[in-house]
């Protein structure tokens, strides 16, 4: 007896070895890219056509990262992303919380169709109405503004429906013990709904501040040329020089813009899947 | 008043009209003189207790008792005054800085009946409270309930499903079926006199043995004895063979088969009682007979 | 007063907002796409002449439309089915109580951060021929890498573009599937247990039909994604290598720099209608296809 469970034991303990070098190849693979270039940009200064033989985390400048900062005014450029970004997010929250409280508490003519309607939008790519809304944001004047990156992305209909799943997984009897108290639709919402769907707003604020950071079609369309108002990800492809010579520049460039979002991630991840849980699991 | 009735009978819905939660397709709803049917649930000077509580999960308990007061605007110290007399009253006071997560449900119970008292109302309207509690905090809270009653001198409305809780806090009963109003009055009335064979057989445990038409009466008429009428004599006019015997302890059930129907017969726990498959006769007192309606089921005199 | 009537203004009110904007940003910008998708206009785009609903389907049977869509597809064919193997071995992978899987659990999901632009630009370097690393270290198993380069070699651009994409969307995929896996009830594992089926059994029995839904919602984003690729063909290739344009997607011949209709609105707008009526029937045909395999709880 005693000798099959330490055979047992050591199958577990072997299969547990198994599990962690699986883990660690992984990692290193996903991680890979991330790590040869934040080296290429540690490693070697912005003119150096040398680029390192050795993977090695040894001999580091950051030249590389200042003259990228510099040259591509990074600066104003993370702040152009983050205060576009931080805008959209907040308008997303509000807007969903809005409408999904429509949808969940509300009894109105037309309830069916409309939320049909907010499907059918949900599928509509941002490819086929990039043409005309450019347009719109022409005639508006908010060409290269601020208004042209944040108002056209306030909506989401994505938010709407993660935001409605979790209303109606709250009891009922909440909203109408409140409405016995005189509570009125705004109050619940603020008081009583919205706390009670933090994590699953949580998660929607970090997706779709991902989303407006990262983005790149509209804001390419609605900022043609004026520096100050461009956001990261548009300022990035003018780092990207065609001469070989000055390529590690954008190096630079990809971990200032890179770093923020990465260090949201590790700080919210684990909030960005439960949030994602939540919407999803019936209560 | 108690709302008694099986699952589905209406008793719930007629609970959320008098509420305001929803609206009567036809008819009045007065509260005192006040026809109500327009006025907004937060205007009809009424409170609920709802059987999962509805306490808000991310507040206090006192934050859940002040909620009430601070949607009417009422000033900060005033409302915090008026939460803990309404939590001495429950015996909360200890509790006022937890979230009702951390407490029992006899506790959270309590909590949303103190959100109740703390607004004062004209009526209380409790659907179906003590439904998810225990067997023993429900016969406890059932005592405080009364008492509680007693105490604000208000209107209770209460539903329920459950004849024990009817018959031992109401003053007055009104048991409803598929919708309908079988009977009103008061426990003792309702079930020494039973309006029909739905509610003859509603309450009482074990329910009332209704006889086979013509049996002990004429063929248009079914009679119906409550098991503790039934008295085991030799000379019995009903006969019946035992199925079962069963003990709890202050009483024995005689289950019985008989030419009329079953019959359950309630007997004291002595020592020569019948064994299973032998056959005993039942007497019944002429005034302990009901009579009703072999086909619509009324009560006849 | 009935109830529905008596929210109505409340429901116009918190409607409002959104239904603004979706109506302005999204469904008016739709139809005129539609309507415009009939003209043909010169560069300034203010003189059109009307061609009728037959421009649309001579702009899908033009050979660059073709062309473009069967580098879409082919996108597709190379992400969809690897990023969902690798999502789901991933989250699989991490699905285990063990010491230190929350930091494996970051790294994987870590890739959600970068941005088409960020992910695109990192290829670009990894594999520039001169200075890139991968260049370096592979190129004795893989030539093309020197020589021209991954991204200059017609033949080899768009699995490169596939690479990049695979590896910016396996965050997203690793999450989505992760929460999945979350939810599934232990109970079903430890029922599965008892009835003595072995850890292959229960991945194939428990988890793949309770992960259905997350499979297909991931596919069904997967697919889009693939043929709607944009920035990525922008960053790494320009459309290029020239003249094959191995890799100008839709979005590309649509948007791009070198764009051969750039100028004309009428003929963008048939594309971007087309466009969007082909990723429609896709997503289509997956969840007909997948509707009765995906298991929806109850």
């Amino acid at each position: 007896m005693a000798t099959d469970i330490a055979a047992v034991n050591t199958t577990r303990g072997l299969r547990k070895v198994g599990r962690y070098s699986l883990l660690v190849f992984v990692a290193i693979v996903v991680l890979f890219p991330i790590y040869a270039v934040l080296l290429q940009a540690l490693k070697s200064g912005p003119d150096s056509l040398d680029h390192p033989r050795s993977l090695l985390p040894v001999d580091l400048t950051f030249s590389t990262i200042s003259e990228a900062w510099t040259q591509g005014d990074l600066g104003r450029l993370l702040m152009n992303s983050l205060f576009v970004s931080v805008m959209v997010t907040l308008g997303v929250i509000v807007t969903s919380l809005l409408a999904a409280y429509a949808f969940a508490f509300l009894e109105f003519p037309f309830k069916g169709p409309i939320f049909v309607f907010y499907i059918a939008t949900m599928l509509v790519p941002g490819e086929v109405t990039v043409v005309f809304n450019q347009r719109t944001a022409d005639s508006l004047g908010w060409i290269n503004s601020y208004q042209g990156l944040i108002v056209p992305s306030l909506a989401s209909t994505f938010g709407v429906f993660l935001v409605r799943q979790v209303f109606l997984q709250l009891p009922h009897e909440l909203r109408e013990a409140a409405s016995l108290d005189g509570v009125g639709h705004l109050r619940f919402l603020w008081e009583v709904a919205a706390p009670l769907s933090r994590p699953t707003l949580g998660a929607l604020g970090l997706f779709t501040f991902l989303g407006t950071w990262n983005a790149y079609l509209w804001p390419s369309q609605v900022i043609r040329g004026d520096r100050a108002h461009e956001t990261i990800q548009i300022g990035l492809d003018r780092l990207k020089s065609n001469d070989i010579s000055r390529l590690n520049l954008v190096t630079g460039g990809l971990v200032v813009a890179a770093l923020p979002i990465f260090i949201l991630l590790v700080v919210f991840q684990r909030q960005l899947v439960r949030g994602l849980t939540a919407g999803a699991v019936k209560g | 008043m108690i709302l008694l009735g099986p699952s589905g009978c209406g008793k719930s819905t007629l609970l959320r009209m008098v509420a305001g939660l929803e609206d009567p397709t036809s008819g009045d709803v007065f509260i005192g003189d006040r026809r109500v049917n327009d006025v907004e649930p937060k205007l009809r000077d009424i409170a609920m207790v709802f059987q999962s509580y509805a306490l808000y999960p991310h507040m206090t308990v006192a934050e859940n008792i002040e909620f009430p007061l601070k949607v009417r605007g009422v000033a900060k110290a005033e409302r915090a005054a008026a939460a803990l007399k309404a939590a001495d009253v429950l015996g909360l006071t200890d509790y006022m800085k937890r979230k009702p997560g951390q407490l029992s449900g006899g506790q959270r119970q309590r909590v949303a009946l103190a959100r109740a008292i703390v607004r004062d109302p004209a009526v209380f309207l409790m659907d179906e409270p003590l439904s998810n509690l225990d067997a023993k905090l429900r016969g406890d809270t059932r005592a405080e309930l009364v008492d509680l009653h007693r105490r604000l001198d208000s209107t209770f409305i209460y539903v329920t499903h459950d004849q024990v809780e009817a018959m031992t806090m109401g003053s007055r009963v009104a048991v409803l079926n598929a919708g309908q109003l079988e009977q009103v009055g008061t426990p003792q009335d309702v079930y020494d006199h039973p309006a029909s064979t739905f509610v003859a057989q509603f309450i009482g445990t074990p329910p009332m043995n209704l006889l086979q038409p013509g049996q002990l009466g004429s063929s248009d008429v079914r009679v119906g004895v409550r098991p503790e009428h039934l008295l085991i004599a030799a000379a019995g006019e009903l006969e019946g063979t035992v199925r079962q015997v069963e003990h709890l302890g202050h009483e024995v059930l005689l289950l019985t088969e008989s030419p009329a129907g079953r019959l359950t017969a309630r007997v004291a726990p002595h020592a020569d009682l019948p064994i299973v498959g032998e056959t005993v006769r039942f007497d019944v007192a002429p005034h302990h007979l009901h009579r009703f309606d072999a086909v619509t089921g009324v009560r006849v005199p | 007063m009935k109830r529905r009537l008596r929210d109505a203004p409340a429901a116009v009110l918190m409607l409002g907002a959104s239904l603004t904007l979706l109506g302005v940003w999204t469904i008016y910008p739709l139809i005129r796409a539609i309507q415009t998708g009939h003209l043909s206009c010169d560069q300034t785009g203010r003189k059109c002449t009307e061609k009728g609903w037959g421009q649309y389907l001579d702009v899908f049977q033009s050979k660059q439309f073709q062309d473009a869509l069967m580098v879409s597809v082919k996108l597709a064919v190379m992400t969809v089915p690897i990023g969902l193997l690798l999502g789901i071995g991933l989250a699989v992978l991490a699905d285990k109580h063990l010491r230190g899987i929350g930091f494996f659990r970051t790294v994987f999901s870590s890739t959600v951060a970068t941005s088409v632009a960020v992910a695109s630009l990192v290829w670009f370097v990894l594999l520039q021929p001169e200075i890139g690393v991968l260049s370096d270290l592979f190129s004795d198993w893989i030539p093309a890498l020197k020589n021209p380069g991954l991204l200059r070699d017609p033949d080899t651009a768009l699995p490169a573009v596939a690479l990049s994409s695979i590896w910016a969307s396996l965050g997203f995929t690793f999450i989505v599937i992760t929460a999945g896996l979350q939810s599934v009830p232990k109970e079903l594992y430890e029922s599965a247990y008892v009835d003595g089926a072995g850890s292959f059994r229960r991945f194939t029995n428990v988890t793949l039909p309770m992960l259905s839904p997350s499979i297909l919602f991931i596919s069904v984003v997967l697919t889009t994604r693939a043929l709607q690729t944009y920035g990525e063909v922008a960053l790494l290739t320009g459309g290029g290598p020239e003249p094959e344009k191995s890799t100008t997607t839709i979005p590309y011949l649509i948007y791009g720099r070198n764009s051969i209709i750039s100028g004309n609105i009428g003929l963008k707008s048939a594309a971007a209608v087309l466009l969007f009526l082909i990723s429609l029937v896709f997503a289509l045909v997956q969840f007909r296809g997948f509707e009765k395999r995906v298991h929806y709880g109850n």
